[in-house]
């Protein structure tokens, strides 16, 4: 119990005087995933089937391997701030911060294993 | 913060069915009931009202129950023509103002529940305390620095039309209450309603504070916590759109840094 009044309950801490920058980069790698995604998609569609030989020789040329690993880092940034928006949406406290220290923590496996992989393909 | 389930103590239970007056116009209508000094859980109670001796609006029948069936019935009510904001509830799944939805608007029986997801202090009434505080938290008046005028301060008549569609907004909380953001983190984010009339005093070319206002509402819960769902714009018994005035907003916080 405690006696505050509804303007203090309401005003809280303040404003954090953040969140644009989070906005603007959604923004951004949402329109930048736009592009990136179908064109990978394409690309990487035409090797769907194909033997082991083919499909390597696909992720081995420069353009597909950076386009993957745009898509990779692009993607993987996008996903971790939007887990994360979502994570405040539902939960709160110690298991908000944790679920948020996750989302970021997947994320650069992820990326980082993804794009390993990719060296060793495309080198 | 999110719940799916409700309190045990809050779980709604059936209630008492009023007897069923002769007529062949009758319909039946099941309202929300809850009374803090009974200790009960909240029920929903089965009335009956004859159409043909009962006005259009769904306020018509509320009073109608009230004054001839169950005087115990308990909701707010002023001006009944959708200025004052005080009849917001939830009918038929959508929460807007009893005088102003028609009876003829609702297939079926009739189901009357307070705005969801905010603490009730009777029957159909909420507490929108928490929800006033935040619209004064936005400081809803003209702020100016400059000296004032000696007649008044002056505004072109595009500026004035960039007001319509905001000022019209009578606080009936019906937006907010509609929003899942607002039902789960209602204490931090302010809401499509506060929002709206936040960008209202932003974008009048009188106000002076406009880039303490942004100050204000840059915060990742008090603004970006809107999805852009549009349940505000779907609700909003005046025809108002709130999730575009937030979207504004948002546009103006990426202009002063892009």
């Amino acid at each position: 119990m405690r006696y505050l009044t509804a303007r203090k309950r309401a005003v809280g801490k303040g404003s954090a005087h953040t969140g644009t920058e989070h906005h603007w980069s959604m923004t951004v790698s949402a329109v930048a995933l736009a592009f990136l995604v179908p064109t990978w998609i394409y690309i990487v569609g035409h090797a769907l089937g194909q033997d082991y030989e083919v499909v390597r020789a696909t992720f081995a040329r420069p353009f597909t391997a950076i386009l993957t690993a745009m898509v990779l880092v692009v993607g993987m940034r996008h996903f971790a701030k939007g887990a994360c928006m979502m994570i405040e949406d539902y939960a709160q406290g110690t298991t908000r911060k944790m679920l948020i220290i996750f989302a970021y923590s997947i994320s650069a496996v992820i990326v980082t294993t993804g794009l390993y992989a990719l060296v060793r393909i495309a080198l | 913060m999110v719940q799916f389930t409700l309190p045990k103590n809050s779980k709604i239970r059936t209630g008492k069915t009023w007897p069923k007056p002769d007529g062949k116009n009758v319909r039946k209508f099941q309202i929300y009931r809850w009374n803090p000094d009974d200790g009960k859980n909240p029920q929903v109670d089965t009335y009956f009202v004859d159409m043909d001796k009962c006005g259009p609006m769904i306020l018509d029948a509320l009073i109608k129950i009230k004054n001839e069936i169950d005087p115990t019935l308990t909701f707010r009510r002023s001006c009944r023509e959708g200025i004052c904001g005080s009849c917001a509830m939830n009918i038929d799944g959508i929460n807007t103002l009893a005088c102003i939805y028609g009876l003829d608007e609702v297939k079926g029986d009739v189901k009357i529940y307070p705005l969801p997801h905010m603490p009730v202090i009777k029957d159909l009434i909420p507490d929108l305390t928490h929800f006033y505080a935040q619209h004064a938290s936005i400081m809803p008046w003209l702020e100016t620095k400059t000296n004032r005028p000696a007649k008044e301060w002056r505004q072109s008549i595009e500026d004035r039309a960039k007001l319509d569609g905001l000022y019209e907004c009578v606080m009936c909380a019906s937006c907010s209450t509609s929003c899942p953001s607002y039902w789960w983190n209602g204490d931090k984010y302010l809401g499509p309603a506060a929002l709206l009339h936040a960008y209202r005093w932003i974008i009048d070319s009188r106000d002076e504070a406009t880039g303490e206002r942004l100050d204000d509402l840059e915060d990742p819960f008090k603004l970006y916590r809107c999805h852009t769902i549009m349940n505000c714009a779907k609700t909003c018994p005046k025809g108002l759109n709130p999730a575009k005035a937030i979207a504004e907003i948002k546009k103006m916080m990426v202009d002063r840094v892009v």
